[in-house]
């Protein structure tokens, strides 16, 4: 069931310039699923939308959910300022999430580009449980890797670098490339021309490819149409060639929305 | 203590409702607040066939509120006569459909689809900014406002709204015309044009480049306008724009608003409809207000 609920702020930090991690107390943690998301409000009345932030990491035990995120404008550099104790107000759980169970006996490449490297992390947590076979190949702008060590906990990593101070020079297609990847299904997050370069990479060698999309949003549930991206045929709800993001998505398999 | 309103003989229980657009046809938020306490449930704009709207980004945050340009995106009335219409029923509110087109025919064309149907009343979007053809120009000329509400006056067969628009020189013009026209209710506003540019990228945010705002900061606005149109007609008026809160929803019925539409602060919290039903009980009772229809216009 989706609400907003009042959540506590258990642990604040910033793990690169401008990329924060954020451990939020809440009982969604019991309910969130990879891939999904949820919508943290700012606390300025004058910004009245929630702020989309993927999943990171959920801990049923200890009931945390983790996201971490850009401070990119200026609401979510307001919520960057708060700290442990403090409160935020979130609504959730948000979106539909990867399909683990339909990859369990496959092997899968985890592709994250920037900011699009969080949201892997809980897949790569949730698929090793399961005792899928999993790759991550992380693409960052530079030598700072947040969350690198996070994710060889759970599996093989990959590294590609923009400027290419470390890993592949290049992007995650570059570095799949030149490690000779292999898989049979991708998961992917990442900036657009990403995306698109992962849904022509997975038909070019017969994969499958689930992306998980972003796009501005306003109510998050799915009655507003704000977030919608084209599809390949006419939408089971909206009756026409486009789908809700926030409820639809954000998980997509590539081949059913036209990027 | 009488909280309940009537217009043109619907009778709601109480006078919140949502504002189209805002609330879809009600199955995202009825699983999270109870659509039963509503006094009534304005759908999001439904035309004769499916709209796709306008290309992404449709929304954007503004200080105090929010511009969208969706384009009046809907599955078209035969979806919303099929699966919309049989999930309001079960609830125990009021069912107002709210309807755009492009021309008159269309507007006419999906009101007769409707009338057979049980839906209380229709509220017409004579004023809707994001769609090019249509849709606003008939709602900022009043000769042309006048003759659209005749003619969808003659094929209704419920009681009709129209929408009004604020982006016109003189509202009480709009609100004249419209009541000339047969209008039983108007309800204003929908939403001011608005623009954004990102300045780092040199672009404008929307792909549609201009889109309406809404939210808390343009409630001042909206209290004048619903203010100027309810004291240039006899008809009711229906207030929106900005409400948050119960405080709010107050300021318009003392404006001169019969009714309110909670809109883009559903986005914000959920529970808003409920909370201003509540705060509006809250309120009657602590300045012993024993029916509603004392505060409407009640400002001096």
């Amino acid at each position: 069931m989706k609400r907003r609920l009042r959540s506590v702020i258990t642990e604040h930090k910033e793990l690169a310039p401008h990329i924060f991690s954020l451990k939020l107390k809440t009982e969604m943690s019991a309910e969130a699923v990879p891939g999904q998301f949820i919508g943290i409000y700012p606390k300025d009345g004058a910004r009245i939308l929630m702020r989309p932030i993927s999943i990171c990491d959920s801990d049923a035990e200890t009931g945390e959910l983790r996201m971490v995120y850009r401070a990119a404008g200026k609401g979510t550099a307001e919520i960057s300022g708060y700290g442990a104790g403090e409160s935020l107000d979130i609504l959730g759980m948000l979106g539909n999430g990867y399909d683990l169970e339909a990859v369990k006996e496959k092997k899968v490449i985890l592709l994250g580009g920037g900011i699009g490297i969080p949201p892997m992390l809980y897949s790569a947590k949730r698929l090793k449980e399961q005792g899928t076979e999993v790759t991550a190949v992380l693409g960052y702008a530079d030598s700072n890797t947040f969350l690198k060590e996070d994710f060889e906990k759970y599996c093989t990593v990959q590294i590609a670098s923009m400027e290419g101070s470390v890993g592949t020079k290049g992007t995650v297609i570059d570095a799949m490339n030149e490690n000779g990847t292999e898989g049979d299904v991708i998961f992917a997050c990442g900036p657009m021309p990403m995306l698109k370069a992962v849904k022509s990479y997975a038909a070019d060698h017969g994969m499958q490819a689930f992306i998980s999309l972003e796009e501005r949003m306003a109510c998050g549930v799915g009655a507003c149409l704000g977030c919608v991206v084209k599809t390949r045929e006419v939408d089971h709800h909206t009756h026409v060639k486009n789908t809700r993001i926030c409820v639809e998505g954000p998980v997509f398999n590539a081949e059913d929305v036209d990027i | 203590m009488n909280t309940k309103v009537e217009l043109a003989g619907i009778e709601l229980k109480n006078p919140v409702m949502t504002a189209s657009g805002t609330f879809g046809s009600g199955a995202e938020y009825s699983e999270m607040i109870d659509i039963g306490r509503l006094g009534a449930v304005v759908t999001k704009g439904v035309a004769n066939v499916p709209w796709e709207g306008n290309p992404s980004p449709r929304v954007t945050e503004v200080y105090g509120g929010m511009l969208n340009a969706i384009g009046l995106q809907n599955p078209g009335v035969d979806v919303f006569i099929e699966r919309d219409i049989p999930f309001l029923q079960k609830f125990d509110t009021k069912i107002i459909v709210n309807v755009c087109g492009h021309t008159v025919e269309e507007y006419i064309e999906t009101v007769e689809r409707l009338n057979d149907q049980p839906v209380d009343m229709y509220e017409i979007n004579v004023s809707c900014p994001n769609v090019k053809q249509g849709a606003l120009a008939f709602g900022q000329d009043p000769h042309v406002l006048e003759e659209t509400v005749k003619a969808v006056k003659a094929a209704a067969k419920k009681p009709v709204i129209i929408k009004l628009s604020p982006n016109v020189t003189s509202i009480r013009d709009m609100a004249i015309a419209a009541e000339a026209g047969g209008a039983d209710v108007i309800s204003l506003i929908n939403t001011l044009i608005g623009m954004k540019i990102d300045i780092n990228r040199r672009k404008f945010v929307l792909a549609n480049k201009t889109g309406g705002f809404s939210g808390p900061a343009v409630k001042p606005v909206a209290v004048h306008m619903v203010y100027e149109a309810s004291h240039a007609v006899k008809i009711p008026v229906i207030g929106m724009g900005g409400i948050a809160d119960a405080d709010d929803a107050i300021e318009f019925i003392l404006a001169g608003a019969s009714a309110v539409s909670v809109g883009t602060m559903n986005f914000s919290d959920p529970e808003t409809t409920i909370k201003v039903i509540d705060g509006i009980e809250a309120y009657m009772k602590k300045y012993h207000v024993e029916d509603i229809k004392e505060l409407v216009g009640a400002v001096s």
